[in-house]
């Protein structure tokens, strides 16, 4: 199938699968920082049951790449520097101030907004893969719906309800969404081989994407009588390019501790 | 399951019988096979090739379920080469599960997938030890990927189902 595809079109597939494989990678990760600290114990089986379905996301999709001769997919996950990194800046953030080990004082409606927000757009790149021109991407798609259909069930309790609560949760909600759309733009941007990748017919355009994502969220903000912005920015820089936070930085140092121990051993 | 081989119907049996010892890691009453994990088996001579669906993407069994496939296909003396491939066309889903499977299952203390999901997107769950549908759901998501959390209101029993997955979810 691969030999198929025009060098310029390859570039483009390998440039989205990063894309797509960063994003759940680092969001799995961020979500395991929360393992033993969610709000009850019934969110904490939950959450990380949530985190294992993605981190799972990311390994067929460096499973993918693998296949396009890109690496080893451990290495893949593991070894690649923060300026290598493709996934939206929003999903590096921090959890919060402090450390999981000590004084997490994490953000709870602001992992709410970012899953939430996150699954839903996942929802429509996932809904435009399943016609993707790569069939083994167009495969896994439908995998990874399957899956994806409860994270979005599980993020739209949350979201409604926090926000539905009033007073304090309410406020911290709001100012949770301030904090996710500013640098929401990068999850729905496909980088700087976005043309490649949607003349090749590996998935829709950002302008069709990010309207299908304007389409969900409307009716839900005005059923919780909440003003829906629908204005994205990239404020801590674009991650599809390359740019990225300090706190990927720190995150890599932390998933990588054990694999840079001994970079051969068998997971 | 599909056969795409060139061996005797005996050798056939031979192979299903060694896979019908593999175990999901999990739930070890329940086989690969029971599970309708298994799609295709290709071979001739003394070679064969077993392309299993992967169930839950980030289930951690899988290596483990490959690797006891393996294990058990060369039980067999006249096979020396063996393969297994993950495979995700067609996707599992959880009516995949076969008849025995639904009873297995239940022998583990685990409710099968429910058959039918109403258009609401609602299911209906028995629970696995009295049969009672007088149950609640405690959590969506359970201890391992496949499986959600329940009540039984009228055994007063907790416990676990398989989550429903089918492609128009």
């Amino acid at each position: 199938m691969t030999e198929q595809l025009s060098d310029k079109s390859k570039q483009a597939l390998i440039n989205l699968l990063y894309q797509l494989a960063d994003d759940d990678f680092i969001l799995a990760f961020r979500g395991s920082e929360w393992l033993g600290l969610a709000p009850h114990i019934e969110e904490d089986v939950a959450y990380s049951s949530i985190n294992q379905d993605t981190m799972g996301h990311a390994a067929m999709f460096y499973k993918l790449l693998e296949d396009l001769g890109e690496g080893d997919v451990d290495e893949l996950s593991h070894a690649r520097k923060s300026t290598l990194r493709k996934n939206a800046v929003m999903l590096e953030l921090a959890n919060g101030p402090g450390h999981y080990l000590k004084e997490p004082n994490y953000d709870w409606a602001f992992t709410v907004v970012r899953n939430y927000y996150y699954s839903q757009a996942k929802k429509v790149k996932i809904d435009s893969l399943k016609q993707s021109s790569y069939k083994p991407l167009a495969d896994a798609a439908v995998k990874v719906s399957m899956e994806l259909y409860y994270h979005l069930l599980h993020w739209t309790v949350w979201f409604k309800q926090l926000i539905q609560a009033g007073g304090e949760a309410k406020e911290k909600m709001i100012n949770a969404i301030k904090k996710a759309e500013a640098d929401f733009g990068d999850v729905l941007s496909l980088g700087p081989l976005a043309e490649d990748i949607v003349q090749s017919g590996f998935i829709e355009s950002e302008t069709v994407l990010t309207q299908a994502f304007h389409k969900r969220m409307d009716p839900v903000f005005q059923g919780l009588s909440i003003p829906y912005s629908g204005r994205f920015q990239q404020i801590n820089g674009k991650g599809r390019y390359g740019e990225h936070t300090e706190e990927l930085v720190q995150a890599l140092d932390t998933i990588n501790e054990v694999y840079k121990i001994n970079p051969k051993a068998v997971w | 399951m599909e056969w795409r081989t060139e061996f005797t119907r005996d050798q056939e049996n031979q192979i299903e019988e060694a896979l019908m010892t593999v175990k999901d890691p999990e739930i070890d009453s329940i086989s690969v096979i029971e599970l309708g994990m298994i799609e295709l088996i290709k071979g001739c001579h003394n070679q064969v090739s077993i392309y299993v669906l992967p169930t839950f993407m980030g289930c951690p069994a899988l290596d483990i379920i490959k690797s006891n496939i393996l294990k058990a296909v060369s039980s067999l003396s006249w096979l020396e080469q063996a393969a297994v491939f993950f495979i995700y066309d067609p996707p599992w889903t959880s009516d995949r599960v076969t008849e025995e499977g639904r009873e297995r299952l239940k022998e583990f203390g685990i409710a099968p997938p429910p058959e039918k999901i109403d258009e609401t997107g609602e299911w209906h769950v028995a629970c696995p030890y009295c049969e009672s549908i007088y149950t609640t759901m405690d959590n969506l998501f359970g201890p391992t990927a496949c499986r959600s959390i329940l009540y039984c209101k009228a055994c007063k029993n907790p416990f676990e189902a398989m989550k429903p997955v089918s492609t128009l979810m």
